[in-house]
């Protein structure tokens, strides 16, 4: 051997050294970067979930009532619920007394006494909401040590709230309206079913029109559209509409389906038809990588065996490809039930109090609400809108979950 | 003997690069014929215009004619899934259907419907099996996925998938590449067996499983079938000295 090649080992180990040096100094990296996202995405739980759980409950004044006989219209209950409120403060002479003593009350207390109170007689122990003002100062939201005049509740509505506390009128319970009622002006009284369901309609409208005609796409696409300059064009523009900022869906969807279709406004039809046109290419792309990830030699073997073009694709490469294609849809799910912007531009950010009984109700949608509580100036809102993200969070974490589990479980492993 | 498929002057493309240059051969039946020769040579590509497996890429265009029993395979009238019934094929990698090992065996006579039902199945995929030497090793267990056999068990599950459809022709694409030496000396005495009733054709690169199996062997290189004839004559007297060299390993 030459002189050239002398010290080969000797040269070898000094570069590992260094190669080894490197490889630690990467892995260090990485694991910086990894416990950089796990304390931001901590902080993230943390800042939404601290000030949002509280949201899933609400304080609630017992009393007792006399129980006013059935059918009784909602003013005759409100003036009972007064009635009541005042012996219980002692009936406070000055109107201002009195005023600031209702403001402890949520707005909508009436209902809840007629509700409790229907079908009974005489002396009835009913459970009525706090005001937003009232539930926030006890969930110490409101800093008592304030001066009187820089806080928004007086020294006598303290008082009343504490001795009401002592005496064990006011119970801190799980938040039924919340999980039962739509929108309301008032935050204790505000529900989020109301957006869930607009979400449901918003989403089977999305995938009953985008579903076939992106699965057929798809397969078309992949399993026998000739490979030219056509299809090789239409494929960057699906690449490209995936890509495309969601809120020009939004204007598209108001000047297609409210514009030239005169489609109601604000309803889930709408919405879920923007959301199909949003969800299209994702679901296209999605299906398409799934029955290229099949193996060209199941189709070869069908062909083998004297299938059809139609028979191979159908009996072995769709099969073989709908876990992936399964996981596709539940991402574009994911997808569709957190937009806002082309909502808002389809008018679907209206105030709605009532729950929509079909899609052409005027809805709202689960993003859209917390929006709209997020711009909202009470206490109580900025508390449901953690809340209302909170239940966004679990439903995307629960979608995302099955996805997992559905790859895992019907993953098909070749060779 | 009067031979089952004859080609004249094939030529191959894919897109400009010729891969087949004039072609002409005739094959026997019930006898194996093996293809031979270096990497790249065009012998699976030759083996593939027997079934039309060809037609599935993309650019690919033949010229010639190709019979089988005097009649042209590449006709217009022909339809090409009667062809591929008529003709199996057998991949270079086993590639089962990720289904049952009954349903892998019971595909092509369910899609061509040759049983009445349910009984005549089970008969004919238990036949298949059987022909395949492969019965006795999954009979307790025909519901099993077949992708779960050993390697060499899923290449005579592919086989027995094959038979089934009971073709004339068989087409094996170094059906042994992807096996050890115990499964491949399975397939080879299969293979023998088989040879009594259908006609088979083997691409591969061993030139050992060549003479232990086939009754003919051409060799192909530069994608021009070089010589041709039976398989002890070619090994022990090539007439050509490219054909010498190949064989005594002096290059491929």
């Amino acid at each position: 051997m030459s002189n050239v090649m002398r010290n080969t080992p000797a040269l070898i180990q000094a570069s590992l050294r260094r190669r080894h040096r490197a490889e630690r100094r990467f892995r260090a990296y990485g694991m910086l970067a990894i416990g950089f996202a796990l304390v931001m995405l901590g902080y993230l739980l943390w800042s939404i979930a601290a000030p949002g759980i509280s949201g899933f409950f609400r304080h609630e004044l017992t009393l007792e009532v006399e129980a006013e006989s059935v059918g009784a219209d909602i003013d005759t209950q409100y003036q009972s619920m007064v009635t009541a409120v005042r012996t219980l403060a002692g009936n406070p002479a000055s109107a201002v007394e009195r005023r600031q003593l209702l403001a402890l009350i949520g707005s909508f207390a009436a209902f809840d006494l007629r509700d409790q109170t229907a079908g009974k007689t005489g002396k009835v122990l009913v459970s009525l909401p706090l005001s937003d003002l009232a539930d926030q100062t006890l969930k110490g939201r409101i800093d008592r040590n304030l001066p009187a005049h820089l806080r928004p509740i007086s020294n006598q509505q303290l008082a009343w709230l504490d001795g009401w506390q002592k005496d064990g009128r006011i119970v801190y319970r799980l938040n039924r309206d919340f999980f039962t009622k739509g929108d309301s002006r008032a935050p204790e009284a505000a529900g989020f079913l109301g957006s869930i369901i607009g979400s449901l309609w918003l989403l089977l409208v999305a995938l009953v029109v985008a579903l076939p005609v992106a699965i057929l796409a798809a397969i078309y696409l992949e399993c026998f559209a000739p490979k030219n300059r056509l299809t090789l064009a239409l494929e960057v523009a699906i690449n490209n509409l995936a890509a495309v900022p969601s809120i020009l869906y939004g204007l598209l969807g108001l000047a297609l389906f409210l514009h030239w279709f005169g489609l109601p406004r604000s309803s889930a039809l709408v919405g879920g038809l923007t959301l199909a046109m949003l969800i299209l290419p994702v679901l296209i792309i999605a299906t398409r990588a799934a029955l290229a990830a099949v193996p060209s030699s199941m189709r070869e073997a069908a062909y083998g065996l004297g299938a059809s073009p139609l028979q191979a694709v159908f009996q072995h490469t769709v099969p073989y490809a709908l876990p992936g294609i399964m996981t596709g849809i539940i991402l574009g799910i994911a997808r569709a039930i957190g937009e806002t912007a082309p909502l808002l531009m389809i008018g679907m950010v209206a105030f709605v109090a009532d729950i929509p009984r079909s899609p052409f109700d005027a809805a709202t949608a689960m993003p859209v609400q917390i929006f709209l509580w997020a711009s909202s100036p009470e206490t109580g809102f900025i508390e449901k809108t953690s809340t209302g993200i909170l239940v966004l969070l679990l439903i995307l974490i629960l979608m995302n979950a099955l996805a997992i589990r559905l790859r895992q479980r019907y993953e098909l492993r070749w060779g | 003997m009067e031979p089952i498929i004859t080609a004249s002057n094939v030529n191959v493309f894919y897109g400009e690069k010729q891969a087949l240059h004039d072609v002409s051969i005739a094959i026997e039946p019930r006898a194996i014929t093996a293809f031979i020769g270096p990497s790249g040579c065009g012998k699976s590509t030759f083996l593939r215009c027997l079934n039309r497996m060809n037609d599935l890429i993309p650019g690919c265009r033949m010229e010639g004619k190709v019979t089988i029993h005097g009649q042209d395979i590449y006709a217009p009238a022909q339809d090409v899934v009667l062809l591929r019934a008529r003709v199996g094929m057998v991949f270079q990698k086993p590639n089962p259907f990720p289904k049952s090992i009954y349903d892998n065996v019971a595909y092509g006579p369910r899609i061509h419907r040759l049983c009445e039902d349910k009984t005549a199945l089970d008969a004919r995929v238990e036949l298949a099996l059987r022909r395949a030497a492969l019965w006795d090793d999954v009979k307790d267990r025909l519901g099993m996925p077949g992708t779960s056999l050993s390697g060499g068990q899923q290449q005579r599950l592919c086989i027995a998938r094959a038979i089934a459809v009971d073709p004339e022709i068989i087409l094996m694409d170094e059906p042994c590449s992807a096996l050890d030496p115990i499964a491949t000396a399975k397939i080879e005495a299969l293979m023998d067996e088989l040879k009594e009733q259908f006609t088979l054709i083997i691409v591969t690169h061993s030139m050992q499983q060549a003479q232990r199996v086939s009754t003919r062997a051409a060799f192909f290189h530069l994608g021009r079938l070089v010589e041709v004839g039976g398989t002890k004559e070619l090994f022990n007297a090539p007439t050509l000295p490219q054909t010498r060299d190949y064989i005594t390993g002096r290059y491929g």
